[in-house]
Order: C-alpha cells, then sequence, then structure tokens
C-alpha cells in the first residue's frame, strides 16, 4: 500500500550571515536528512525539545518552506505546492497557538470560508450547509460565526483551527503542539476530538508536541528528534518503556510523574550543542554517559534494534 | 460610537475638531456665501485695513478681497494637503506591505531605496521635483506627495513585517490563497487603522510643506490664491501693512493646530494599545482599599495570606480573581499552588508583595503577614525593602523578566547593592558565587553574557539567582519550568529543592502540573475560580483527592507509560471570573451537583492541615 507520506532524505539548512546580494556566510542545519514513512490512517508523534527542528520538519511538509535538499512524497505523488488550490487538498497544517493562527479582523464565518471558496470553489449555500456540517463536529454552536477571534476562549479557537482544517477536507494533517497553550482540563477534549474526527475522515496526522505523555497516548508510532535528526523510531507503547536511544531514556526519565522522587537525572549541566558549529559524530555525544571515542567521530545511522524500533546509536540500550 | 466617545474624551482633540470643521464648513459653502471675486483687481482700493466698508477683513496690494481670497486658498490649501496625504499613504503603503511581506531580498532592495530617499533634505527634494517638473501647484502636489512617501513606507513595513510571520497568514496561504488576495484581505485590514492614524497626523504637516512651496513662488501661481501664495505676496508689506500677512498666516495656524490635536486624538482613540491602557503607568504598589476588618493576626507560618480579596476593576465590570483565599508556608517547606489559568495563583502571588498591576487591580480584603506584620498595611517604602530581600520572585519567562540591554553580572550586582551597601567589586565576587550556587558552569565568564547569549535554562538560573541574591527567607515561583523543556525542567526543579533544604527557605511553587507539585512540594493548594477548593499535604492530594475538580483534573494528565489511549476530560470551560456563578464555581461541569451547590457560599470544611470546598467530597476527608 502506498504510505501517505513519504519523506526521503529531507533536510533543511538555513543560511546566515551575507549582505544584499551576497551569498550567505554559514548554514545551520535545522533539519539534517531524515526519512520515515506514514501509513494511511496511522498517527505518527514527533516528539523532541526546543530547537530540534519539530516545527520546520512540519513547515516542509505543508509546504510553507522549501527543503534545501530530499524529496516529500503525499499519496505516492511529489509534494507539488505550484497549484496552491489542488496542494490544500491534501495536506493541512493545525497551529500551536489558536489565537494568532486567527485572523483578528475576520469573522468566523470568513475564516471557514476560505478555504472553501479557494480550495472547492463552493458556492455561498453549498459553503454554508458544509460549514453547518464541520460545526456539528466539532461540537461548535454556529452562532459563533458572526464573531470575530478574540471573543474565544484558548479551547473554542483551537476548535475553530480544527475547523478550518477539517473545511479543506484534507487526507493528513500536521498537528503542530495543537494543545500545549490549552489547559489540562480542556487539552483532553481537543485530543479525544481529534481520534474521532481521524476515524470519522479517515485522516492521517502527523502530530508534532514536547509533551511526552500527550505524544504516547495520541500516537501509533513515535518519533525522537534531537538536533535536527531522527534519534530514535519506534512503537508508542515500546519506545518510552524500553528505550534504546540514551537521549530518549533522557526525555523519559526527566518527565514529571507522581510517585517518582526528584532527582535530576543528567548532573552535568550540559546545554544544546551549538548549531552554527555543530560538533562532529554524535550530536548528544556531550551529554551521554555512554558515549566513547567513535560516538565523537562519526554520525551514527538509525538501525533497527528488535521489531519495528530504530536508533540511532553505537551503544544502544538494551 | 465607542471611538467618537474615546475621541471627545481628549478635550483639545474636540476642540481641534470644532475648529477644523467650522473651517471646513466655510469652505464648502463658498458657492453660497455672499463673496467677492477673489481675482478682481482694484488698484484704487489696495490695503484696505479689516473692517472697512465692503470688506470685511481688508484688501490686498492689488485691491482683492481679503475675506474671498482667504477662503478660496484656504479650500485650495486644503485640497491640495488632503489630496498628497491620500497619494503619499497610497504609495507609501503599498510599497510597505509589499517590503514587509516578502521580505528578504525584495525587502532589501525596496528599504534601501526609501532610505536614499530619506537621505535628502525633504525641502531639498521637494525643490528638486518642482525645479524639474516646472512651477505650478500639481507639481508642488506630487513634489510633497513624493517627500511623504519613506515616512509611510517605513511605518507600514514595519507593522506588515509582525503581521507576516503571524500564524494566519501561514493559514491563508494553506487555504490556497495567493500573494494579491492575502495582501488585500488580510494584511491589508489588519494595517488600515495604522494608516489611517499615519495620515491624520501627516495631513496638516503636508498644508504646511505645499504653503512652503506656494511662499517661494514654486506652487499656486498667480493669480490664484492660495495660503502660502497669499503670504509670499504679502511679505513686502509685512511692516506697513501687517494684516495681509497675519490673516493667512492665522489661518495656517488654526488648519494646522486643529488638525494636529484631531490627529493626535485619533490616535489615541484608534491604537490599540493606548486604548487598552498601555501608557497609563501603574502604581509602585498595588491599591489596597479593604472593606470590612483586618483579620487578627493567627501566628501561622512565616508568610501568611489571610482571606485574600483581589479584584480587577475594568470600567464597570469586576474581575474577582483572587476570593477569599488564606494560605501559609513554614520556613524550608515548598507550599504548591495548582491551579489552571484563570483560577487566580498567579494573582494570589503577585499580592503579596503589592506587585498587581493598580490599577486595574485593587486588594479588596484581607491580610498578607510576613512574620506577623500586615504587608497590605505597610507603607512603599517598608514593602520596597522586603521585596527581594526578604520575599523573592521567580517569573515564568526569565527573557522577558531579564533586561536585554545590561549583562547578566551587571543585573545581579544590581539586585545585591539594592539593598546592601556594598562596593563593586564585593558585589561582582557574590554575583559569581550566586552563578556558581545554582550550577551555571564557568560563572566568571558567564558574568560577561547578555540574555540573549544564554540557553532557557541558564537564564532561568539566571532567574533563581536573582531571587537568591539577598538570601531573602520566602521565594515565589510562579511557573518557573513552564517554559522549559523536560530535561532542563528537571534539573531546575532539583536545584530548587537543593536550595530548600540547604538554606532552609520557604517556597510558594505556583504551577499547573501535578507531576512537578508531586515532585518537589510538602503541600499543595487547588485553586479554581479564583478560590482554594482543596487543600493538605501532596500525598493526601494525589493520593485520595476529595474535590470532584482535583480528582478530575488528575484523571485529565497523561502519565506516561500508559501507551494509546483514550484520555479524561472535564467537559465545559473554567468559569470567567467576572461572571462567577453562585455557589461551587465547578458545578455547572461537575457530574455530582445538585441543588444546594448552585446556591450560597459553600465553607472550606476540615482541619489546619486538610481541607476541602465541596457538599459532596469524593471521599471524607480525616
Amino acid at each position: 500500500m502506498t504510505p501517505a507520506l513519504k519523506v526521503e532524505n529531507l533536510a533543511k539548512t538555513f543560511g546566515v550571515g551575507g549582505g544584499l546580494f551576497g551569498r550567505p556566510a554559514a548554514g545551520v542545519r535545522a533539519v539534517r536528512p531524515m526519512s520515515f514513512e506514514v501509513a494511511t490512517g496511522e498517527t505518527l508523534g514527533i516528539v523532541g525539545e526546543s530547537g530540534c527542528g519539530k516545527s520546520t520538519l512540519a513547515r516542509m511538509l505543508v509546504g510553507l518552506l522549501d527543503p534545501t535538499e530530499g524529496s516529500i512524497e503525499i499519496e505516492g505523488r511529489a509534494l507539488d505546492n505550484a497549484d496552491p488550490a489542488a496542494f490544500g487538498r491534501l495536506i493541512q497544517y493545525m497551529f500551536q497557538d489558536p489565537v494568532s493562527s486567527l485572523n483578528p479582523r475576520k469573522t468566523i464565518k470568513q475564516i471557514m470560508e476560505a478555504p472553501l471558496k479557494r480550495l472547492y470553489g463552493m458556492g455561498r449555500t453549498e459553503r454554508d450547509t458544509r460549514i453547518d456540517e464541520i460545526f456539528d463536529s466539532v461540537n461548535l454552536r454556529s452562532e459563533f460565526l458572526d464573531r470575530y477571534p478574540h471573543e474565544f476562549s484558548g479551547g473554542q479557537a483551537q476548535r475553530i483551527g480544527v475547523a478550518r482544517a477539517l473545511a479543506a477536507a484534507p487526507r493528513i494533517i500536521i498537528l503542530d503542539e495543537p494543545v500545549s497553550a490549552l489547559d489540562v482540563s480542556v487539552q483532553a477534549q481537543v485530543l479525544n476530538l481529534l481520534r474521532d474526527l481521524k476515524t470519522e475522515f479517515n485522516l492521517t496526522y502527523l502530530f508534532i508536541s514536547h509533551d511526552l505523555a500527550v505524544v504516547e497516548a495520541v500516537s501509533d508510532r513515535i518519533v525522537v528528534l534531537y538536533f535536527g535528526a531522527v534519534v530514535e523510531i519506534g512503537k508508542a507503547e515500546e519506545i518510552f518503556a524500553r528505550p534504546r536511544h540514551p537521549y530518549t531514556k533522557l526525555l523519559a526519565d526527566s518527565a514529571p510523574v507522581v510517585g517518582r522522587p526528584l532527582k535530576a537525572p543528567e548532573q552535568k549541566d550540559s546545554e544544546l550543542p551549538d548549531p552554527l558549529n555543530p560538533p562532529p559524530g554524535c550530536a548528544f555525544a556531550t551529554r551521554c554517559p555512554r558515549a566513547t571515542e567513535i560516538c565523537r567521530e562519526k554520525e551514527p545511522m538509525l538501525e533497527p534494534h528488535g521489531g519495528d524500533q530504530f536508533a540511532a546509536c553505537f551503544h544502544p540500550l538494551e | 460610537m465607542m471611538f467618537l466617545r474615546l475621541l471627545f474624551r481628549n478635550r483639545l482633540a474636540a476642540m481641534g475638531a470644532i475648529v477644523l470643521a467650522i473651517i471646513l464648513i466655510l469652505v464648502l459653502a463658498i458657492p453660497i456665501l455672499p463673496l467677492q471675486d477673489p481675482d478682481v483687481i482694484k488698484t484704487s482700493d489696495r490695503f484696505l485695513k479689516p473692517f472697512s466698508d465692503g470688506h470685511l477683513l481688508g484688501t490686498d496690494h492689488l485691491g482683492r478681497d481679503l475675506l474671498a481670497r482667504l477662503l478660496h486658498g484656504t479650500r485650495l490649501s486644503l485640497a491640495v494637503g488632503i489630496f498628497a496625504a491620500l497619494i503619499a499613504a497610497t504609495i507609501g503603503s503599498a510599497v510597505g506591505i509589499v517590503a514587509g511581506y516578502f521580505g528578504g531580498r525584495i525587502d532589501n532592495v525596496i528599504m534601501r531605496g526609501i532610505d536614499m530617499l530619506m537621505a535628502f533634505p525633504y525641502i531639498l527634494l521637494a525643490l528638486a521635483i518642482v525645479a524639474a517638473l516646472g512651477p505650478g501647484l500639481m507639481n508642488a502636489l506630487i513634489a510633497v506627495a513624493a517627500v511623504n512617501i519613506p515616512f509611510f513606507a517605513r511605518n507600514i513595513r514595519g507593522i506588515t513585517v509582525g503581521l507576516a510571520g503571524r500564524e494566519f497568514i501561514d493559514a491563508a496561504r494553506l487555504s490556497g490563497m495567493g500573494h494579491g488576495r492575502i495582501i488585500l484581505t488580510e494584511l491589508l485590514p489588519n494595517v488600515l487603522s495604522t494608516i489611517v492614524i499615519a495620515m491624520s497626523t501627516t495631513v496638516g504637516w503636508m498644508i504646511l510643506e505645499t504653503a512652503g512651496l506656494s511662499f517661494l513662488g514654486l506652487g499656486s501661481q498667480p493669480p490664484q490664491a492660495d495660503l502660502g501664495s497669499m503670504l509670499g505676496e504679502a511679505r513686502s508689506a509685512l511692516i506697513t501693512n501687517p494684516h495681509t500677512s497675519i490673516i493667512p498666516g492665522i489661518m495656517i495656524f488654526l488648519i494646522v493646530m486643529s488638525i494636529n490635536l484631531l490627529g493626535d486624538g485619533v490616535r489615541d482613540a484608534l491604537d490599540p494599545r493606548l486604548r487598552s491602557g498601555a501608557l497609563s503607568r501603574p502604581r509602585a504598589k498595588t491599591i489596597v482599599d479593604r472593606k470590612g476588618e483586618v483579620p487578627a493576626d493567627d501566628g501561622k507560618g512565616l508568610l501568611n495570606l489571610q482571606s485574600l480579596d483581589t479584584q480587577f476593576h475594568v470600567s464597570n465590570r469586576v474581575y474577582r480573581a483572587v476570593n477569599d483565599v488564606s494560605l501559609f508556608v513554614n520556613r524550608g517547606e515548598c507550599l504548591g499552588i495548582i491551579g489552571e489559568s484563570g483560577s487566580g495563583k498567579s494573582v494570589t502571588a503577585l499580592s503579596v508583595m503589592g506587585l498587581v498591576a493598580s490599577p486595574p487591580g485593587v486588594v479588596t480584603g484581607g491580610a498578607v503577614r510576613y512574620e506577623g506584620e500586615d504587608l497590605l498595611a505597610a507603607p512603599y517604602e517598608s514593602l520596597r525593602e522586603k521585596r527581594g530581600n526578604k520575599v523573592a520572585y521567580i517569573f515564568q519567562d526569565p527573557l522577558s523578566t531579564l533586561h536585554p540591554l545590561y549583562r547578566v553580572g551587571d543585573q545581579l550586582m544590581e539586585a545585591i547593592q539594592v539593598h546592601h551597601k556594598v562596593t563593586d567589586a564585593e558585589a561582582k565576587q557574590r554575583a559569581i558565587e550566586l552563578l556558581m550556587s545554582v550550577r551555571i558552569p564557568n560563572a566568571e565568564s558567564r558574568i560577561r553574557n547578555y540574555p540573549h547569549e544564554m540557553s532557557g535554562g541558564m537564564r532561568q538560573r539566571v532567574g533563581i539567582a536573582m531571587a537568591l541574591a539577598n538570601d531573602p527567607d520566602v521565594i515565589i515561583a510562579d511557573e518557573p519550568t513552564t517554559a522549559l523543556d523536560v530535561t532542563v525542567q528537571a534539573q531546575i526543579l532539583a536545584l530548587l529543592d537543593d536550595l530548600r533544604r540547604e538554606r532552609g527557605l520557604a517556597i510558594v511553587f505556583i504551577t499547573h502540573d501535578f507531576g512537578v507539585v508531586a515532585q518537589l512540594c510538602d503541600r499543595v493548594a487547588v485553586m479554581y475560580g479564583g478560590r482554594i477548593v482543596e487543600e493538605g499535604t501532596t500525598t493526601d492530594i494525589l493520593d485520595h483527592p476529595a474535590h470532584p475538580y482535583t480528582k478530575r483534573l488528575m484523571d485529565c494528565v497523561p502519565e506516561l507509560g500508559g501507551g494509546k489511549r483514550a484520555l479524561a476530560a472535564i467537559p465545559g470551560l473554567p468559569p470567567m471570573v467576572s461572571d462567577l456563578p453562585p455557589g461551587c464555581a465547578f458545578a455547572p461541569r461537575c457530574d455530582k451537583a445538585t441543588e444546594a451547590c448552585r446556591k450560597g457560599e459553600i465553607a472550606l470544611s476540615g482541619s489546619e492541615t486538610r481541607a476541602v470546598r465541596c457538599i459532596h467530597p469524593e471521599e471524607e476527608i480525616a
């Protein structure tokens, strides 16, 4: 079966410096070459800390950024955003900040109509029925349509964001930290709604978050990113329970859990490597308790470690 | 309507509006007013004084009626000024939007061009344009408009750059909109108010510039009158017949003054930042206006909050952010305050040291006692002496609490020297020790860093070092790890825990995360809708939550290790503190709620160490 989304050697380097007409003096490798596939109907979780390239990856997948190298295939065809209308029907993006992703000067109706008009060229009556249907499925009342974004709470605004993404009737939705701006009691409402919609519309999700527990709860498989590269991929129920890569283990141990005594899992007061001047070898080596000579010289490749779990490490945990 | 009310609250703007309206009515009524022909020359009547027969304002050097010339000239000057402003605003804004939206090289090229235009002295540029095109009112108009394009371009570009990075622009692109449509339907409505504001403040300036060119003989050509050329023609008779200069002079003054006053008023009324009161400076200390009696000291804890009420009074609405909150914390103890956004946890913390922005914040009841002394009644000097020295704060976002233009070492030294008279060298030594105590590697060199040169975790360590600078007894930490990555969060929490054990600090830790509370806090208070709904030791609360809200909130928190699953949710939304329901604030979302829950005050019942505010608690508390 053709995967819904296939990424091969995808990488992005941002130029830094350079004048008006000059070439950039240096490059920051925000995303290092990475490959993965997402099956139709699957939810792939992507976790990593700030600066790991999560959002750059997401923006490349929806065509808001051009990749420096590599290819993106959606349902077997190479990503082509020359025709925004055709592209928007394939893949949509749901933003982290529910309020800033809605134009403050437009009513919710105008916001909802844009994708229907531009992507599907629907007429007025057709649009109205479609918006009513979508609002029904995300539990929003239709009297909200005449209001402006600032009149809504975070949870409601995020639901409007979901509704807008659904209006495009895409095959894939990229969810970029969809609940991190929300309160815990509201967060679950949105997550459960997303899960129901996925079954109803047979969607494929890419779920990006820094919250391990949330990602684990909603994903089938999880990709762990560190410093722009994939360090581990595996099934959601396995990857944090039996991490192979020391970084995955560090992440899992750092999450505050009720009933676990407080200890700093990492006593070395180390920081992320400098993106302008990356170290050779494994980027995690400076923080890694298992690092040896080879880690500081060669970049490890993703290799299978039992079942569906892949880790990029010379000294994986058993 | 709102706009007009705001506008006329500004007296000067109202005055400007009235003067301008009178001038406009006079000018528009020219066809029906019994005026003489402004261009008829009658040299026998030259230089008649004002109030002479048939000539209300007198005549000029050619015997032309000054009143007629003045009104015709005013009409022309106003028309030219407004028209020039429209042209400059249209072209300048278009250039600014395009540059700001596309960014990168396009922006660079356009803005360097605009910079070159700006580099010329404006009058020289205008003279050059008129010289190239030849004198005439039309050419003067073009010159004045061209000279003002950079002003609009720069202004609008600045706003657009900020907007173009916003997510709704990306969203529009994904909705299938092209660049043109995004600029017209997404960006333009958002910059329109800025354009109007910029225009209202420049029309006056443009009238003045046009008058300047006409004065030099480069604008309107005789016999056509505009205010500038009237002044120019009267120049030679300035001493002998001053009224010929003074009359058009006063008119220019009235027009420009009224337009500028009105323009300032329009800006103040339209600008959302000014409207929301950004420029009204909060006081150094929260206003305390306690209704009812101050509770007597009950001797609990080092820091003791007794029945604290804090409200925000915005126009005629009252936001009851903190209602009857009582808390205390002992030396060496960590008290957690947990709650969702809008639950009043941060306002509670800020009320302690009078840091709630005031206006609109007002403490309306209760007491805050530090070692028995009521801080709410304390004078500002005494409060200021205690801020940072006895009670220190750590905030959520260290990037916004550290000053971006000073080195972190200097900021630490300043914090020390405010409370202790020590030499710079001693203060510096102390700053280095502080950075070492929060485990910042290479402290000697790190004190020379600016905040932006540090990572989020390192900055928060500086924030903690700053709080420790004067060896306080109490630290109030408001979500200090929320903005940090989990691996960094774990380090910061461990650090705070060590510090409290080493120094016997009392910590008030505000968070929304049960995991964090479980690891750090001895006791916990759960807040909802501005009230404490449950308090007790951490183990009691986590193992035996008594309030339905606490129990259900804990069920919502996904825990690592559960695999893929459905998550529990609480239906509905947290209450607005401006519109709290009677009875229990949680009742509308609670499945155990009965009639009794929806009316009357529900008291916090239980012992000093374990209490719950609920009629139908999940568990009977011991």
